[in-house]
């Protein structure tokens, strides 16, 4: 059957990854291609780049670290962060991102999501979700967070499914960066909501949080960022705790 | 030479890198007369099935002469899906025809759990069930997962060598005499991928 997914999310700017990455054996910490390389022998089973370049150059940066990252593994690569326009997603494309990653704007100009996935199919457009608990309902915030989107996430969710997107990428505002576990009852209401993987983001600390969000959470897949980084913990220790309690992963 | 067919279903820069790091010599025919010499064809394809339609007659025509000749053939997701009859995602574009067989959509029916539909795209690692040896799959262990991201699939006939369960069955490997194909993407699935390619590239060295 369809193993959960391990996905690591590579926090790059200005081709260095970002956010503490401390890992010991690495000769030159912060290179995207040796972290993927890394989390490639470890059992990682999808790389996410997610370039916070903010120049004028993004585009060429962004292309040479995608090159970097894809000569390094055979796994899918996606690539979020800044992707804009048709140009923007063409040149992730050729650089060797199997994926785009879309967020503020898809919401912006959905029809771009739908131009995308007629030209490049639905596998490869993913639809970037950030949002917070907003009363019974979880709002929709854009631009690195910072604006409100006036938009409900299931609703939002539903619509970027009908308009070509393969996969959401849920991330939860309240728990990013707290450790305190992923926001279930939010994954599995969009999850629930869209026929489409869902893949998880926010809040990882424990494994047990993982054991959650594919169970309470209903997610098919979640994304690991600084639990890694810091070399505490592994993600060959992650999957077989999650083996141990029946959850299927790929070993 | 081994000829990886561009007809603009989807990109083709990760089949091309994992070839590149199997020493293959790969080049992309802009004439279906290019087949004439090669030793190996491969057809990838990524999207709708409706693309295929981009392999006109001639396309066809030298493909099966191709197969006639015994040169090996590997069609790679939507490239094993026109291996077979056709798609019903597109009725009107007829595939090779060298399997029985038309594919059809996922339906997301778990019979495990009937109250939750499985999504549809299937994407991620499954695991490959084997119903008999090919030189395709040869060093890989029973139940090795590789990586799928699909819609649509083909049925289980005698031409499969490997299936896979989405709530249902389907062919993930298929073998008829030399024209083999995989519904999953060997160029992202790690080692067991590349061992495919590896397997194929081999075969297409004893033409």
């Amino acid at each position: 059957m369809l193993s959960k997914r391990i996905i690591a999310c590579l926090d790059v700017r200005d081709g260095r990854v970002v956010k503490g990455v401390q890992f010991e054996q690495l000769r030159h910490a912060g290179d995207p291609a040796e972290l993927a390389r890394r989390y490639n022998v470890e059992g990682i089973d999808e790389v996410v780049i997610l370039d916070v370049t903010a120049t004028l150059e993004a585009r060429q940066a962004r292309a040479h670290t995608i090159r970097a990252v894809a000569r390094e593994i055979f796994l899918p690569l996606a690539v979020g962060g800044g992707i804009r326009s048709e140009a923007d997603a063409e040149a992730a494309i050729e650089a060797g991102a199997d994926k785009v990653s879309l967020n503020t704007a898809a919401l912006a100009e959905p029809t771009l999501l739908t131009r995308l996935a007629t030209r490049y199919g639905s596998q490869a457009v993913v639809v970037a979700i950030d949002a917070r608990r907003e009363g019974a309902g979880f709002g929709v915030f854009v631009r690195s967070g910072r604006a409100a989107a006036g938009r409900d996430a299931v609703e939002w969710a539903r619509e970027a499914c009908d308009r070509g997107a393969g996969e959401i990428l849920l991330t939860s505002m309240d728990r990013d960066g707290t450790r305190a576990g992923f926001d279930c009852e939010m994954t599995a209401a969009v999850s629930t909501a869209v026929p489409i993987p869902v893949i998880a983001s926010g809040g990882a600390g424990t494994f047990d949080h993982f054991v959650d969000v594919f169970t309470r959470g209903r997610a098919d897949a979640a994304l690991a960022a600084s639990i890694f980084h810091y070399d505490e913990h592994s993600v060959a220790e992650l999957k077989a705790h999650l083996a141990a309690r029946g959850i299927p992963v790929r070993r | 030479m081994i000829a990886l067919i561009d007809y603009g279903a989807g990109n083709l820069a990760s089949v091309r890198k994992a070839l590149a790091a199997l020493d293959a010599e790969v080049f992309t025919p802009a004439d279906p007369a290019e087949l004439a010499s090669v030793r190996g064809v491969i057809v990838p394809g990524v999207g709708h099935f409706s693309s295929t339609a981009a392999l006109d007659d001639r396309w066809r025509a030298a493909v099966l002469a191709g197969i006639r000749r015994g040169v090996p053939l590997f069609g790679v997701c939507v490239g094993m899906q026109w291996l077979f009859e056709g798609s019903t995602e597109a009725p009107d574009t007829p595939g090779l025809g060298v399997l029985a067989g038309t594919c059809a959509r996922l339906t997301g029916h778990d019979p495990a759990d009937p109250a939750h539909a499985l999504k549809v795209p299937h994407v991620g690692w499954n695991s490959l069930d084997f119903v008999r040896p090919s030189v395709l799959t040869r060093g890989l262990e029973p139940g090795v997962q590789v990586y799928f991201t699909h819609s649509y699939a083909a049925p289980v006939t005698d031409g499969t060598v490997a299936s896979t369960t989405h709530g249902e069955r389907f062919a993930a490997v298929v073998e008829r005499d030399r024209v083999f194909g995989v519904q999953f993407h060997p160029e992202k699935s790690s080692e067991p991928g590349l061992t495919i390619l590896r397997n194929f590239l081999e075969v297409a060295r004893t033409v």
